[in-house]
């Protein structure tokens, strides 16, 4: 009997792997993506709370989208929409004294100063995260050893910083590795305004806004589009398990197979060639080309392993730092959270908890040494007073990316320690929404230990590896597999620990498809 | 921290910068009439004992004992240990079996050696790696996602290499029993006193010869029962000048002299390969991967840039460090080790070249300069490169060797 042979495996059906699987089918290829959850979506599957009640399980807005994803896999076919695709932000103060952030202008009791210094830094930000913009759809170009296309490339990038003019330019090379606190405190002195622009661009990372590189993850920020403009966040329409369902709808629509509750135990090697994988279960699949959306670690060491790489390259892989940082508070509640002093439409948007960047910085701290916040910063969204499918009549599901939560706790994280946790998490949100407890049907906190085991992914840092200038561009994951393929004949990449890297973009898995079909040729 | 600030570790748990004595320290003192020593990885080595010719003529027609102590030893264990010497090698390792010596080389990903060494399997899953230079880190970081344990145990084992024609007939003397039957690249345990002692057939001098790796703790009796044993079959202790005259008339090259560890190397274009060394044959494409696999491949379409030539120079003035010339005066590369060898009745060398010089009916030239009486001259000497060892005796390989 002979098994069939597919052209392609993808492991992993995140919005990464099942983009690039769409992208793949539609190009003839015969592709089965493999999850090894019972539904597709990985970070942007939704979560049940409890009857009624659907969380977004890790990302909860849509930030880093790439319009060309959107409108070539026909997402919105698939059910892809917003309920609002310029989600405002509200700098919450203790004293109630919040401060709006929308697009370029600011809400509140703030300075004519500080109003404009916000509108100015807001469109140098743009004008720079514009440039990276054309860099995150396509492969990065190699340094060295570059095709005449690379080559290029790279001259182009050298010319759009050059034409922003000699200010721009020198603005733009002063910045890109500064720190997010200093640039801040250049254009602003509203506390409220800059720590919510400090978390901004240190959410997700190990990094505080006094650390090098903030500027960077900032930008990386701004340089998607969900469809309110560039820049902005938009909250999906019933929700983020839709997103990945649009996502697979795509893939499945161009003919890829989508299966769930199948996960891969090991990818198999022949001769010095990926050949296919073996499921838990023993089931083996036999394809020409296998591609991991799992982060390089997993990828390299758990399915792959070591022996069938070199030493070199391992190390790098092992080297990466990709642990994380972040926890994620999902709460059921049978009313809607009443924060102090927040007009009542703020809950469709976001609530950011970080008064100054001291405040956030102090909140780094410890994380510095294996220790979590004593008070957490929070991004918090309440998903369900945007669209009210996600919770039963009259309740709401709030959802907040909680930080800090470093992966490696001096003693390890356990129950008693998540618990802990959990408890400073909900005292620090109760200072600002003070009857929030009473409210409360079913909490979960999700630390990076869980993140980890749920997601399978190394170290819990949902952008599979930290975003910063060694880990960024060029050297994405790691030097020898920046063009998406492993150094494994067969194998290749295509998940958030690749160029450009995390959020909900499905940039990493388009162009890992553009490079796959470009280099194993179309059938 | 590596294995050799370890050995060097002070009382105080600091690192200190004493040289350390071997196990063999007290017996070599004794012996030594000349009080030349060097630092040889940490530990004081001689570099005679008496005359180097002396002991080079012990070696060829006698038997010469050196003491190896301080060579690098790891000891690799684990279930993945066989899986991670597959990796780590360049060679094919299926032939390795329990008392098989291995010689290997490694590269790193660039496919640059990194150093040779041998390989002994002493158990299934329990090897020992011995080289030149110190790799523990590279070792280590080579171990990530295998299940294998890598330990530096130079300090823990002492070694002695007993070679030349006599030494089969000074082992059996010593009471090894059988040792006659070891075959080149084997190792076998042999029951000594009321301990067991490893040896294996192996050298550096491209004669017959045998090397024991023994516990320190009865190193110095051992030294003691070894040349009493040999007395009337001409034993001599050797020191590394004559044992460099020999391994150069052999033809083996050294870490650090002959090339370059790629992992110390810092300048680009100064490490070599495995074909750069001529050590082709110890590259099997076979194995679908190994540690510089992908360059060396790309390397063997595309063509090296060096190769390792032994050369055959005409007159008698040793060419150290020479430049070397083609026909066209040139300059194409060169020499790295040399000497007059009094057993080939040649003037040896061994050059690093520039492709496409070297090829086998090549004549080459080397720049030599010599002094007499204070005054220097300059000699262009015509060199013929050779594909053999400069010394390859039949009794190098005969089992069992020759008894006298």
């Amino acid at each position: 009997m002979s098994r069939p042979r597919h052209d392609a495996v993808v492991i992993g059906a995140g919005h990464n792997g099942l983009a690039c699987a769409a992208y793949l089918a539609r190009a003839g290829l015969d592709v089965t993506v493999l999850e090894a959850a019972e539904r597709v979506g990985g970070g942007a599957a939704e979560r049940q709370l409890a009857a009624g009640f659907r969380a977004p399980g890790l990302a909860h807005l849509l930030a880093n989208m790439q319009p060309e994803v959107a409108a070539e896999l026909e997402l919105a076919k698939f059910g892809l929409a917003t309920v609002c695709a310029d989600v405002a932000t509200l700098a919450l103060s203790p004293d109630g004294d919040h401060v709006g952030l929308h697009g370029d202008r600011l809400k509140g009791p703030v300075s004519a100063r500080d109003h404009q210094g916000y509108a100015e830094l807001r469109s140098r930000m743009l004008r720079f995260a514009a440039l990276l913009r054309p860099w995150l759809n396509r492969r990065p170009p190699l340094l060295v050893n570059g095709a005449a296309g690379d080559k290029v490339a790279l001259a182009r990038l050298g010319l759009d910083i050059r034409r922003l003019g000699r200010r721009e330019m020198r603005e733009f090379l002063r910045m890109i590795g500064t720190n997010i606190y200093d640039v801040l405190d250049e254009y602003l002195t509203d506390d409220r305004v800059k720590g919510a622009l400090a978390l901004d661009a240190v959410l997700g990372t190990h990094l505080g806004p006094r650390s090098g590189n903030s500027v960077l993850t900032a930008l990386y920020r701004l340089a998607g589009d969900p469809g309110g403009g560039p820049g902005t966040l938009a909250l999906p329409a019933g929700g983020m398990g839709r997103v990945a369902d649009a996502f697979a709808g795509a893939a499945r629509a161009a003919g890829a197979r989508v299966r769930t509750g199948c996960p891969v135990a090991r990818i198999r090697v022949d001769h010095g060639r990926a050949c296919g994988v073996e499921l838990a279960d023993g089931e083996r699949l036999e394809a020409t080309l296998v591609i991991s959306s799992a982060d390089p670690k997993t990828t390299v060491f758990d399915l792959l392993g070591a022996r069938h790489v070199e030493a070199g390259f391992a190390r790098r892989v092992h080297h990466l730092r990709m642990a994380g940082n972040a926890a994620k508070l999902h709460l059921a509640l049978d009313a809607a959270p009443e924060f102090s002093g927040a007009p009542p439409d703020a809950l469709a948007g976001r609530l950011l908890i970080a008064p100054d960047m001291d405040y956030v910085e102090r909140a780094f701290n410890p994380a510095k040494y294996g220790r979590c916040s004593e008070q957490p910063v929070m991004e918090i969204t309440v998903p369900s007073a945007a669209d009210p499918t996600l919770a039963p009549p009259g309740c709401h599901v709030l959802s907040a990316v909680v930080q800090y939560a470093p992966r490696f706790l001096e003693d390890g994280w356990d129950d008693e320690r998540t618990g802990a946790f959990r408890e400073r998490v909900l005292a620090t949100l109760s200072a600002y929404a003070p009857g929030l407890r009473r409210h409360i049907v079913a909490a979960e906190l999700l630390g990076p230990a869980d993140i980890e085991r749920i997601y399978r992914v190394r170290g819990g840092h949902w952008h599979h590896g930290e975003l910063a200038l060694d880990q960024f561009l060029f050297t994405r994951p790691v030097p020898g597999a920046t063009g998406y393929a492993l150094p494994l004949e067969g194998l290749w990449l295509c998940g958030a620990g690749t160029h450009p890297g995390g959020g909900i973009s499905g940039a990493a898995g388009r162009n890992a498809a553009a490079e796959i079909l470009r280099r194993e040729g179309r059938r | 921290m590596n294995g050799r600030a370890d050995a060097r570790a002070d009382e105080r748990g600091g690192v200190s910068e004493r040289v350390l004595g071997t196990a063999f320290h007290a017996r070599t003192a004794a012996a030594s009439k000349r009080n030349r020593w060097h630092d040889w990885n940490g530990y004081t080595v001689a570099d005679c004992y008496t005359a180097a010719d002396l002991e080079y003529f012990a070696v060829r027609n006698a038997t010469g004992v050196f003491d190896l102590s301080p060579m690098t030893k790891y000891r690799i264990t684990g279930p993945d240990a066989w899986a991670y010497l597959d990796r780590l090698l360049t060679r094919d390792i299926a032939m390795l079996e329990p008392g098989r010596v291995l010689y290997a080389v490694w590269c790193d990903d660039a496919g640059k050696v990194i150093d040779d060494g041998t390989v002994f399997q002493l158990a299934d899953g329990d090897y020992r790696l011995c080289c030149q230079e110190r790799h523990l880190d590279w070792l280590q970081d080579a171990a990530l996602g295998f299940d294998v344990r890598v330990q530096e145990e130079t300090a823990a084992v002492a070694a002695l290499a007993v070679q030349g024609p006599t030494s089969c007939a000074v082992l059996k003397a010593l009471g090894l029993d059988g040792v006659e039957a070891l075959r080149p690249f084997r190792h076998a345990r042999f029951a000594l006193g009321d301990g067991e002692e490893l040896v294996s057939r192996t050298g550096f001098t491209g004669d017959l010869g045998y090397e024991l790796w023994i516990d320190p703790a009865r190193a110095e009796a051992l030294w003691d029962r070894l040349f009493e044993a040999g007395r009337g079959r001409g034993i001599a202790p050797i020191g590394t000048d004559a044992l460099e005259l020999c391994r150069i008339e052999a033809g083996f090259i050294q870490a650090g002299v002959d090339f370059l560890p790629a992992t110390g190397i810092v300048r680009p274009g100064r490490a070599r390969s495995p074909f750069e060394l001529g050590l082709d044959w110890l590259v099997d494409f076979r194995k679908p991967n190994f540690n510089g696999r992908r360059a060396l491949a790309k390397e063997l379409r595309e063509g090296s840039r060096w190769r390792l030539v032994r050369l055959d120079i005409e007159g008698n003035k040793p060419a150290h460090h020479a430049y070397v010339f083609d026909r066209r005066r040139r300059q194409v590369g060169f020499v790295t080790s040399a000497a007059w060898s009094p057993v080939a009745k040649k003037n040896v060398a061994l050059a690093t070249v520039a492709r496409p010089a070297g090829e086998p009916v090549d004549t080459l030239f080397a720049e030599i300069y010599y002094q007499r009486e204070m005054h220097w001259s300059r000699k262009m000497a015509a060199c013929r490169v050779v594909q053999d060892p400069f010394w390859d005796p039949p009794r190098r390989r005969a089992t069992p060797p020759a008894d006298f």
